[in-house]
């Protein structure tokens, strides 16, 4: 793909009914292309980087390169690494502000070239530019630069630091892909791509056996869901002959009726593509392990973008879930379910990342709750906000553990540096990190005015107002479940902010003389995170809200511009989920409106902070080393996480690896080497017994040669 | 008169393969072999008062070829007993697998 081909595309076919101005996109193709050639770029210098450290090892000089070399690897990708992402910010930027300013019903679509074409099948590279894929690109490459930034403190002295910037180039581009491909085959191609880079920056310190198996675990859980989503595309080729975005949505009301058995096969297939890459139970199982790989890169990729992919899927497939109720209910019951079965792991849970990927995994699940009720803009509105503070809340733990590792590494103390049990009254070191986290924590319990507040209790509310018509009676569970996992949510983060800020200092006081704030690069991004996460919900109130006290009697400036933003992508969906399940009620299921029961979940969330800060408060923490985890009950089952490791192992590991051993030994081994062995063996028996024929004596052959010609004279004669 | 030619060449053939299978000097199998050769000369000879002079043209052949072989089967055998001194042929068994 040459850079001609990508920036001067042919013209977008821009339709702008009504006569208004239309939306002419700016570069889109080079929005891509900037994180692909931030790759490329990183890439040659890692190699470079790679092919000169091991020269110098064969040359037996010790020590790390010498100084101008190491400046050039690590110089270049600095800039190059989050320039080309934060370029394509802007642009993204640009793109919005020219599609804000104009009325864009239809989407904007730029074909480059086509991909494949066999038969009926027609698959081109396109982009599609719509509300919603826009959306996704400034959350993509805004929150992707700022982790690019902080990454630039966080992994100044890896060796690997220019490999880690390519890796992480990629990882944008084929993000971009997902959510610009206007077709499911592209958004399949970003899928799998960012399935890649995830595996290859889970195992980045692939040295350590542990991490590079994180790595193998996260790709192989992943290939159950992608083939969901490749036969839900087949599916959609075989009964609608299109697998592009406008093609399968214009086609798809037409060719299923509401609650169609295919439309349904096809979204549960979706969703569990969806389920594997969004980290739902019950494929969830990777993503506590990926947090193996480095600290910003579970910001990026486990917590605000790969992850939400699935969320992303399900509503731009919006069209087909409203047309299988089913899948749509599948969706909210898993998506509910998973959050709450992963707040409650997320409680006794002493690892500082790990209690936030279980955090991520319950507040994927809420997404999908949303998506799963016909709430799309519920559910993107939630992706977006979490990027915020979940980003954040990675991106502060990322900083806690740079410091401790550093204080640890200093005083030559064995501890690990992620242990919340080592810390402790940390606010008095990092009080830069301890404020934003703060800050992203009451965005997360879902505190009035912060982003979760909006985003969580627009979700709590479409759930609970789908209680009405068909799935009546599920929707009203989910509605109740959402609400005790959103006050599990307030729990388990008020105990990782009062085990790592709060309490007795745990570490020494040699410790403490080495614990320092970060460098700018990696305060900077906390501060514009901690901003997003306070402001970022104030773009969706809903009007209910919005006139009341919550917000501020209407002062807050736009009332639900998200929804009204993505109507036209969304709007088909609604439609038909309107027409086929019935409006949304008009009052929970325990009745009451939208504001009363923002109010009860944001004070029942406050109540649960203080709660857990009076029951953590005077605590004696003890060190990792001199504690032992809880005995018995429920509290050990919460720390052992269910058990579910274990019973996949013996469930499904085990069988798979013994069936595996069995078609080695046996099969394998046996039977086909045998077989192949036999036929060399029969081969050598004949020709040895062959052999014997063959004395050396001359008597012997005239007389073989004299037989031989009586046999054929008497056959003659006879 | 054909039928005592035919029957004195088998004779003669017979014999030279008994001697052949028999003997274990090679200088007597190779005057077996010459033996035989001869037995179909003389076959051939006889046969060619009846079914024209090709028989008689083949004689030549073989015996110039006879001629040949005597001079390179001798040669070898002579060699083989400088080496060995001896020329019964069960001694020598070297050419085999």
């Amino acid at each position: 793909m040459t850079a001609s081909g990508f920036a001067a595309g042919p013209a977008a076919q821009a339709v702008a009914p009504g006569g208004g101005e239309a939306f002419e996109p700016l570069l889109p193709g080079l929005i891509l292309l900037l994180p692909l050639l931030g790759f490329a770029g990183n890439g040659i210098l890692a190699l470079a980087a790679a092919r000169g450290g091991a020269a110098r090892l064969r040359s037996g000089e010790a020590g790390a390169g010498g100084e101008p070399e190491r400046r050039l690897v690590h110089a270049l990708p600095t800039w190059l690494g989050p320039g080309s992402v934060a370029l394509a910010f802007v642009l993204s930027a640009l793109n919005f502000a020219r599609m804000a300013g104009v009325e864009l019903h239809d989407p904007v679509i730029r074909h480059y070239w086509s991909w494949m074409a066999t038969g009926p099948f027609t698959a081109e590279v396109a982009l599609q530019l719509d509300q919603l894929s826009v959306i996704m690109n400034l959350i993509i490459t805004g929150v992707g630069s700022l982790i690019h930034l902080f990454s630039v403190g966080y992994m100044r002295e890896d060796p690997g630091y220019a490999r880690y910037f390519c890796y992480l180039n990629l990882f944008v581009f084929f993000m971009l892909v997902l959510v610009m491909g206007a077709g499911f085959p592209l958004m399949f191609v970003g899928w799998e791509g960012v399935g890649l880079c995830s595996y290859l920056l889970i195992g980045f310190w692939f040295e350590d056996r542990e991490k590079a198996d994180a790595g193998k675990k996260a790709f192989i859980v992943n290939r159950i869901g992608d083939f969901g989503f490749l036969l839900g595309i087949f599916l959609l080729f075989r009964h609608l002959g299109a697998v592009d975005y406008v093609g399968v949505f214009a086609a798809a009301p037409e060719a299923f009726s509401y609650g169609d058995p295919v439309v349904t096969a096809v979204a549960l297939l979706l969703l569990l593509g969806a389920i594997g890459k969004s980290a739902q139970v019950p494929l969830y199982v990777w993503l506590p392990d990926a947090m193996a790989g480095p600290t910003p890169v579970s910001a990026l990729i486990h917590a605000a973008t790969m992850v939400t992919a699935g969320v992303y899927l399900i509503a731009r497939a919006g069209v087909l879930f409203a047309l299988a109720p089913v899948g749509s209910a599948a969706a909210a019951t898993i998506g509910a379910v998973t959050a709450l079965f992963s707040a409650t792991i997320a409680l006794k849970q002493y690892d500082i990342k790990k209690v936030l990927a279980y955090s991520t995994v319950s507040q994927l699940g809420f997404m999908f709750m949303a998506v799963g009720a016909g709430a799309y803009v519920a559910g993107i509105f939630h992706l977006m906000t979490h990027a915020f503070f979940k980003a954040l809340l990675f991106l502060g733990a990322g900083a806690v553990i740079h410091s401790m590792h550093h204080a640890l590494h200093a005083t030559h103390r064995e501890w690990d540096a992620q242990d919340m049990r080592n810390m402790g009254d940390l606010r008095r070191y990092l009080p830069m990190t301890w404020i934003t986290m703060g800050t992203a924590t009451l965005a997360i319990a879902g505190i009035w005015p912060f982003a979760g507040f909006f985003s969580k209790d627009e979700i709590i509310w479409y759930t609970g107002a789908r209680a009405e018509g068909e799935f009546a009676v599920l929707y009203a569970a989910l509605w109740a479940i959402a609400l005790v996992a959103a006050v599990l949510t307030a729990v388990y983060m008020t105990r990782l902010m009062v085990l790592t800020f709060h309490g007795n200092q745990r570490f020494g006081e040699s410790e403490a003389r080495n614990l320092h704030e970060e460098p700018v690069t990696m305060t900077v991004p906390l501060a514009v995170l901690a901003l997003l996460a306070v402001f970022g919900g104030w773009i969706n109130v809903p009007p209910a809200v919005h006139d009341s006290f919550f917000g501020g009697f209407g002062l807050l400036p736009m009332s639900e511009w998200l929804h009204y933003w993505l109507e036209p992508v969304t709007a088909a969906a609604d439609g038909i989920r309107a027409a086929g399940a019935g409006p949304y009620s008009e009052s929970a299921p325990l009745g009451g409106g939208e504001v009363l029961w923002a109010a009860v979940a944001t004070t029942a969330a406050a109540a649960a902070i203080l709660l857990t800060m009076r029951a953590l408060a005077g605590r004696e923490v003890r060190p990792a080393d001199e504690s032992s985890p809880p005995e018995g009950g429920l509290a050990r089952v919460l720390h052992d996480k269910w058990y579910v490791d274990e019973a996949y192992d013996r469930v499904i590991v085990r069988p798979v690896v013994g069936a595996s051993r069995f078609a080695w030994r046996w099969i394998d081994q046996f039977v086909i080497d045998g077989a192949v062995d036999g036929i060399g063996a029969l081969v050598r028996g004949l020709g040895w017994a062959g052999s014997l024929l063959q004395t050396g004596q001359v008597t012997t052959y005239a007389v073989i040669l004299a037989l031989g010609a009586l046999t054929i004279l008497g056959a003659l004669i006879l | 008169m054909l039928t005592e030619a035919l029957v004195l060449g088998a004779l003669l053939f017979v014999i030279g393969m008994l001697g052949v299978l028999v003997r274990r000097n090679a200088i007597i199998v190779f005057l077996s072999i010459e033996l035989q050769l001869n037995a179909v000369n003389l076959s051939f000879v006889a046969l060619s008062r009846y079914l024209g002079i090709e028989g008689q043209l083949f004689v030549f052949f073989i015996m110039t070829v006879a001629a040949a072989e005597a001079a390179v089967g001798l040669a070898i055998i002579i060699s083989i007993f400088r080496h060995y001194e001896s020329v019964n042929v069960e001694n020598f068994s070297l050419l085999r697998w």
